[in-house]
């Protein structure tokens, strides 16, 4: 990671930098990281994930079943199905087709932050790449590029989503695609405008004098200048992705058997039994919210960390 | 002005070309071809070759390309393969299902997240601005289709309060002029038609409506606050303006500019809302329409769609740009 940090800022605090009035003299990063630990929200965006990463990771440990068993086929009925408490063995009781709503909600966190990562990792090696062409090239390629990226952003996301997913076939795969290209804008603009802003720093004009080729100072500098900003950003999409896989897989685009341990798509079969089974609907959606919930806060805390404007505050 | 419009529809074009083409390939790719997409994947050999030459899916894709833009230009969006009815027709029968919705779901937004943020920005660290803070966060990290389950388990299912499903109870018998239901009832004079249709409308609003109103609160908050102590509500503070008229005249008009710019870019989170809050409340709009189009790939009707949202995202961007010299004069001059 250190390779990504911003030389410029790392221990070079100029001597009016508001950070060294808490007597030791801070970077940029180690500044962001000592507010992160002051800040109630980010702490709380960061056990969340925390445990939600945990739960994915010790799913097969975790897990009383396996994601698509149904070891409870034979306790449901047609009118009835147990809920949380009324069958030993279930603790958040059975489903419609008999699975244990527990497993399912644990496998349930590994899919969706499977989804979301490789989703976000996809979307953010997408728009990294048409930002640094853009904004290293300029010209015609940055035009081409940006009414590019206009065309995508004027497509609903949800609706880019499922016209890729309806190209790609009902798998997760392609859910995961889907969701990457349509965060390939945000990563794009924010990588261009970041490079763009350094066009006229000192370095820059520097290493020209040099004569360095484009190439080597675009790689060189406002590149890996521009990455962390954009890495830190990646949080929030995270949340988005997350929410956006359980949209997709609840109006059915993930493919697989019925019982698929997801929690969009527990949603779906959820709906016909809310009226006899609300607890159905409640916990995978509750488990959407709070993951959204973590990576919303430990997003937003990064950014106002790191954001000079409320670093002087 | 007349010119900024036709310079801004002028800049239109080259965004609606671009999507014509990714919309064309989009089609090309499909898997199986255009041809079993219209005639599902058990079709014969045979039915998909003269599938092929009927629509003329076998000639060079430039040639495709140039029909296939000769007829969007003549407004042909095609047929669509679901209903057999042409594309445009049922649009229209749909969007002001989906626009009513939309209404009511911006009203609900609007008309509390101003305020609401205002007010959160007015009493800076209180409780109130904590509430808010918090209540934008559930806002936005809530799913849309999650809040519509809690909603209709909780007012539908469980008190009864409002109607679980659809946009009015069948047994009225109400007449549809416009297809805009509440418009309908008043103009006949069924009121209780009207008022039926407005209570179908209240659920699926509020899950509509939440994302925009949590995105709302927190810019109006983050722009009054910003806006408030500003130079020149100081100086308007200094001459002795009463509170009331700088709070109006000077803090929100100042703070409502990007506000605006916000409230126009919600559309695409509305369409998209929409797609789910119609599908939890069986609701007949666009998004229920769109969602059945996804699964029969239906692809007339998504391609069509997607570009009737791009004119209209485009249009909406124009109309928030012009209300920004209506806010704030200094545009004008630009």
């Amino acid at each position: 990671m250190s390779t990504i940090l911003p030389p410029a800022a790392g221990g070079s605090a100029a001597p009016n930098d508001p950070a060294i009035d808490s007597g030791r003299g801070t970077g940029l990063w180690r500044d962001a990281f000592l507010r992160l630990r002051r800040n109630p929200a980010a702490i709380a965006g960061a056990v969340i994930i925390g445990v939600f990463l945990l739960v994915a990771i010790l799913a097969p440990l975790l897990a009383p079943y396996g994601g698509n068993d149904l070891p409870g086929r034979t306790s449901i009925t047609p009118t009835t199905i147990p809920g949380p408490g009324e069958l030993d063995g279930f603790p958040l009781g059975l489903d419609r087709f008999g699975g244990d709503v527990l497993s399912k909600l644990i496998w349930g966190a590994q899919a969706s932050l499977l989804i979301g990562v490789i989703s976000t990792a996809l979307g953010l090696a997408g728009g990294m790449l048409l930002g640094v062409l853009a904004g290293g090239l300029g010209g015609w390629v940055d035009n081409v590029i940006m009414r590019f990226v206009d065309i995508l952003l004027s497509v609903p996301n949800l609706l880019l989503a499922v016209s890729i997913a309806a190209v790609l076939g009902q798998n997760a795969y392609a859910i995961m695609i889907a969701i990457g290209v349509s965060q390939v804008p945000i990563f794009a603009r924010l990588l261009r405008s970041s490079m763009l802003s350094q066009r006229g720093a000192d370095y820059i004009l520097a290493a020209q004098t040099l004569g360095l080729s484009r190439r080597t100072i675009t790689m060189s500098h406002p590149l890996p200048n521009s990455m962390g900003p954009v890495i830190v950003q990646a949080p929030l999409p995270l949340a988005t992705a997350v929410i956006d896989a359980a949209a997709l897989s609840f109006l059915g685009l993930g493919g697989g058997l019925p019982q698929t341990a997801e929690w969009g798509r527990m949603l779906t079969y959820a709906q016909s039994e809310l009226a006899i089974a609300p607890q159905l609907a409640f916990l995978p959606g509750a488990c959407i919210a709070i993951t959204a919930l973590g990576f919303t806060l430990l997003g937003e805390s990064l950014r106002e960390a790191l954001d000079p404007k409320t670093r002087r505050k | 002005m007349l010119r900024v419009i036709g310079k801004r529809i002028a800049l239109l074009i080259p965004t609606l070309f671009g999507l014509s083409i990714l919309l064309f390939l989009w089609v090309r790719s499909l898997p199986g071809g255009p041809a079993t997409a219209l005639l599902g994947e058990k079709a014969t050999p045979e039915a998909v070759a003269r599938v092929n030459e009927l629509y003329g899916f076998d000639r060079p894709l430039p040639v495709q390309y140039l029909t296939y833009m000769g007829r969007l230009l003549r407004g042909d969006f095609g047929v669509s393969i679901n209903t057999g009815r042409p594309v445009l027709e049922e649009f229209a029968t749909r969007f002001p299902a989906t626009m009513e919705l939309t209404i009511v779901a911006l009203i609900f937004a609007i008309g509390i997240g101003i305020p609401l943020g205002y007010l959160a920005a007015r009493h800076y660290g209180r409780i109130l601005d904590h509430g808010s803070v918090v209540l934008s966060l559930i806002g936005i990290t809530v799913p849309v289709f999650f809040l519509a389950f809690i909603l209709k388990y909780l007012f539908a299912i469980q008190w009864s309060l409002l109607p679980p499903d659809g946009r009015q109870n069948p047994r009225i018998d109400a007449t549809h002029y416009t297809q805009f239901y509440v418009l309908d009832g008043v103009l006949t004079g069924e009121y209780d038609a009207a008022w039926d249709a407005l209570q179908h409308l209240i659920l699926p609003g509020i899950a509509l409506g939440t994302i925009p109103l949590a995105i709302i609160v927190r810019i109006t908050r983050a722009s009054v606050l910003e806006v408030q102590n500003a130079d020149y509500v100081r100086t308007a503070r200094a001459k002795g303006l009463m509170e009331r008229t700088i709070r109006g005249s000077f803090i929100l008009r100042n703070a409502m500019l990007p506000v605006v710019t916000t409230i126009g870019l919600q559309l695409g989170l509305l369409i998209s809302g929409a797609v789910l809050t119609e599908t939890v409340f069986a609701f007949n709009g666009i998004g229920r329409f769109l969602r059945d189009a996804i699964f029969g790939l239906d692809y007339p009707v998504l391609q069509g769609f997607i570009i009737f949202i791009a004119i209209l995202y485009a249009l909406i961007n124009l109309i928030v740009d012009l209300s920004y010299s209506v806010i704030d004069p200094r545009v004008r001059v630009q």
